[in-house]
């Protein structure tokens, strides 16, 4: 579970990571290896911890026990202005007294590079971040995806081994947003600097990521690459993060079969005790909607919502409500059978998460996003 | 960090041992000289002795509480009318109001009395016309208008600014439930902005309690304020221990008043800091 | 209505400014007179420049404005960094209402409790002058520090603490970070503090009144001096210089930066605080 996805050089590395604000336990033992060259996303709802993690790597924060390691080296207690590490801030905390210019050249000053470097090296990093010829304009003049590319190149002039980005597309409007994780990719990959990105958006993580670690609660809940965490999530709470999920009580009758709504199952999954309890999880467009005679449920169709591309139906299966995407039109009220193939069935030991999640009963698009918002206004 | 935090905490230390050494110890001196004789032994005599002062801090604080009834009184409408004037116009009247605060208050209240003094400008034009003379300088009335002329423009400033804060949508709202301008007034304008009144307040009558060169100058000598009291102890009679008590009486009941105000200003500039 | 307010915002206006324009226009008055223009000079200057003890007033006055505003400046801008990163909030309180004091007490106290304080440690020390300049800068120094912390507090609140952060991370050490970023923010702060500890400085008599001695006289003090007894037709004069040295100040901040007054405005306010709990 701890395993990364990167091979190469481990270049920082958590271990047993403890932090209480006000004697509130934040971070309860986080363990993480971060791999040269690698763009890693820590990813969860506001609170779980992410930010905090960013900030103890960084040195803003310390740890109240467990070690922060650089190349192999203890870095636990040295402060930011000595670590190889860089910083894009949420809000791009740029200097409001100095110009574009100066604010890229900043830390070279203060490393007392010489004037014909920093000039050059300022120049290389505009271009990188497609900002040639803004070298005098003043910071309140720049709109927000300036100001962040110019945060970007503050940071990167530095040459700094790994580049810490604390929700750095927050502030932005949707389509800007889309552009920048492009662009951030990009210049990930050309510089072949480790990114550390913290985000609470599931959508900007899978596109973006190399690594992706899922936390909740102040804790890693899972670590692996996008496909993985998408495709084989380890319990509810990831299941639930990433995309949406059916989450059903199941029970593994033995290896390869599960039993869930009243129904047994062929799947891929095994290893587990004889007729252990567990959560079973179906994405919805895995769900497909068949005639009476082949179908594995039937349930009754109790909303249907037009999305463009696919219909979302909320459908009453053995008093679960499951959500279905397909391309077929069916009628509230109307009832249907439905077919899951077994790669589709994804098995996951109980957890503490068990029962939150997956379940569609009080299920509104509105919600969804009004929570969706209020985590942005945090952290 | 370490180094970091001990960068700051040291940063405040040079004022806290100035603090302590000119505002804290000067204070301990003045509760010292209070409760003391003039040869030093310790004595409730100043404290008891200010019963004969009782009239002087009546007429002080009748004074000042009439100086700012009236300055609220003429004060409220005026940053009323102010606010409601086009911005550029307000620009000027602020700088207008704002000019008489950086003129000294000795010169504000001296180029007064030369106007109501018995050879000033208005009995000079008396006497033209004719007309007896009127005595002004030297009645109680004078005082309380040097007070009121001095003061007004603290009254109106904190108000208008209040005022011009004050978001729009309320009285919209109110507008749209149904009240006319007076009830707007009366029923949102007033209640949200009593913060200014109550630093207007403040600032009208701490300085109005504790003046004496108004009282010299506008009451011709017939009129002991307390703050008259307290300089002619300290400049003339060098009645230090009686003079302490009666500053640490006033020093009391100022900011008891103060911070039984803030109470009901919630102002959340300056965090609240009295008390 | 809108008469009504034209009218009433004239009237106002008018009384408050009457006397002070009388004073002006009296003072090119050839006559020792306040009832009788008999015709223009500048008899009364001349007479005013003249006074010797008027110069070194004007000398004194502006040494003490000049050294405690700058005095105060220092240690408040510093001061407010302390207070502002002190996590305990008990002590940061106490600090906080202990520096607001000489800005709620009336002067007169303030002035009181000072003159007290210098006379006896004077008196201890064997001084044969305890007031005088010293105590003089002291004082100042002292009722100056709440408006400078005044104004630069709320700087560091408004300062993005990303903005320090950010700093660190590109390689400052505390000390750097004050002085390239945080110092840079607070410049607006610490000038307007600097400029209202100056003005109050300049303004300032009740305290000077009680913690100066005849021998150090600033031109409030020599103002109260000059008029303790009897109309003098040269103070109508100074009072006139420093009427038009405050308007074309004003005017000229005014002009120079329409955004400016508001800036003024809100120093205006504080100061108004500030001279509130003086007379």
């Amino acid at each position: 579970m701890k395993e990364s996805t990167k091979n190469g050089n481990v270049i920082i590395k958590l271990k047993d990571i403890v932090k209480t604000f006000d004697k509130e336990t934040v971070l309860s033992g986080i363990d993480l290896d971060i791999h040269d060259n690698e763009f890693i996303t820590l990813l969860g709802p506001s609170g779980c911890g992410k930010t905090t993690t960013l900030r103890i790597i960084g040195g803003f924060e310390t740890p109240d026990s467990g070690h922060v390691f650089f190349d192999g080296e203890d870095i636990t207690n040295l402060p930011p202005y000595k670590r190889h590490i860089n910083t894009v801030f949420q809000r791009y905390a740029l200097f409001p007294h100095l110009n574009v210019f100066e604010n890229i050249a900043f830390g070279l000053r203060i490393k007392k590079t010489p004037e014909a470097q920093i000039r050059e090296m300022v120049k290389e990093m505009l271009t990188l971040v497609n900002l040639k010829g803004f070298e005098k304009r003043n910071i309140s003049t720049l709109s927000g995806g300036q100001q962040q590319r110019v945060a970007i190149a503050r940071a990167l002039v530095n040459k700094p081994r790994v580049l810490l980005l604390d929700e750095p597309l927050a502030a932005l409007d949707l389509k800007l947003r889309r552009d920048m994780q492009v662009e951030l990719k990009n210049i990930q990959q050309k510089t072949g600097i480790t990114f550390v990105f913290v985000t609470h958006d599931q959508e900007e993580a899978l596109s973006m990521s190399d690594t992706i670690v899922v936390m909740a609660n102040g804790s890693v809940q899972q670590i692996g690459t996008p496909e993985k965490i998408y495709n084989e999530p380890v319990n509810a709470f990831v299941a639930d993060f990433i995309g949406e999920s059916n989450i059903v009580n199941g029970i593994m009758l033995r290896d390869y079969e599960v039993s869930f709504a009243k129904q047994t199952f062929k799947c891929e999954d095994f290893g587990f005790a004889p007729n252990e309890p567990v959560d079973v999880v179906v994405r919805p467009e895995d769900i497909d909607i068949v005639p009476f005679t082949d179908s594995m449920l039937t349930g009754e169709v109790t909303s249907v919502t037009f999305k463009g591309d696919y219909y979302e139906i909320i459908a009453d299966i053995d008093n679960f409500k499951w959500m279905i995407e397909t391309t077929d039109k069916v009628a509230v009220g109307e009832t249907i059978g439905i077919s899951i193939d077994p790669n589709e069935i994804q098995v996951m030991k109980k957890s503490e998460f068990s029962g939150m999640f997956g379940d569609y009963s009080s299920f509104s698009d509105e919600l969804d996003k009004l929570s969706d918002l209020s985590q942005e206004d945090e952290e | 960090m370490k180094t970091g935090n001990l960068f700051r905490k040291a940063a405040a230390a040079p004022h806290i041992l100035w603090s302590v050494m000119f505002i804290v110890f000067p204070l301990l001196f003045v509760i010292y000289f209070a409760f003391t004789d003039s040869y030093g032994n310790f004595t409730f005599d100043n404290i008891t002795g200010l019963s004969g002062y009782t009239n002087t801090f009546i007429l002080s604080i009748g004074f000042a509480l009439i100086a700012t009834v009236v300055c609220i009184l003429i004060g409220y409408p005026l940053a009323y009318f102010i606010s409601k004037t086009a911005p550029s116009k307000q620009k000027i009247l602020i700088v207008l109001l704002m000019l008489p605060m950086w003129i000294n208050l000795l010169i504000r209240t001296y180029s007064l009395m030369s106007l109501l003094d018995n050879g000033g400008l208005i009995n000079g034009m008396l006497s033209n016309l004719g007309l007896p003379k009127l005595k002004m300088v030297g009645t109680g009335g004078a005082v309380i208008l040097g007070m009121i002329y001095d003061f007004l423009p603290y009254m109106v400033l904190p108000i208008y600014t209040t005022m011009t804060k004050l978001d729009q949508r309320y009285i919209e709202a109110a507008r749209d439930l149904g009240c006319n301008n007076f009830q707007v007034l009366t029923k949102v304008i007033i209640p949200l902005t009593v913060p200014g009144i109550i630093s207007g307040i403040t600032m009208v009558f701490v300085p109005s309690i504790s003046t004496f060169y108004i009282s010299q100058k506008l009451g011709g000598g017939t009129f002991d304020l307390i703050g008259d009291t307290i300089e002619r102890q300290f400049q003339n009679e060098l009645t230090y221990n009686t003079g302490a008590a009666i500053s640490l009486i006033m020093m009391i009941l100022i900011l008891i008043s103060l911070a039984v105000m803030n109470k009901f200003a919630d102002n959340d500039e300056d965090g609240g800091i009295i008390v | 209505m809108k008469n009504l307010s034209r009218f009433y915002i004239g009237l106002i206006f008018l009384l408050l400014f009457a006397p002070i324009l009388v004073l002006v226009v009296f003072s090119f008055n050839t006559s020792g007179s306040t009832t009788h223009f008999a015709g223009l000079s500048l008899k009364w200057y001349f007479e005013l420049f003249k006074d010797k003890v008027a110069i070194k007033a004007l000398e004194n006055s502006l040494f003490l404005a000049v050294f405690s505003s700058l005095i105060a400046t220092l240690i408040g801008t510093f001061a407010a960094l302390g207070i502002d990163r002190m996590r305990n909030k008990k002590i940061q309180g106490a600090i906080k209402t202990v520096t607001n004091i000489p800005m709620m007490n009336p002067d007169i106290v303030t002035g009181v409790s000072m003159m007290l304080f210098f006379v006896a440690v004077g008196g201890f020390l064997h001084f044969s002058n305890s007031l005088g300049r010293t105590s003089m800068l002291i004082a100042h120094v002292t009722f100056n520090l709440p408006y400078v912390i005044l104004s630069v507090l709320p700087r560091f609140k408004q300062m993005d603490s990303h903005l320090s952060e950010a700093a660190l991370d590109l390689g400052c050490t505390p000390a750097q970070t004050f002085f390239k970023v945080e110092l840079p923010s607070l410049a607006p702060g610490i000038a307007a503090g600097l400029m209202l500890a100056f003005t109050l400085s300049l303004d300032d008599f009740v305290i000077s009144h009680f913690v100066s001695s005849p021998d150090f006289v600033t031109l409030p003090l020599y103002v109260y001096n000059q008029t303790a007894h009897e109309v003098k037709y040269s103070m109508y004069a100074l009072c006139t210089i420093i009427i038009l040295t405050v308007l074309v100040l004003l005017l000229l901040i005014n002009f120079a930066n329409a955004d400016s007054l508001k800036k003024l405005k809100g120093k205006k306010a504080k100061r108004a605080k500030k001279l509130a709990g003086r007379d």
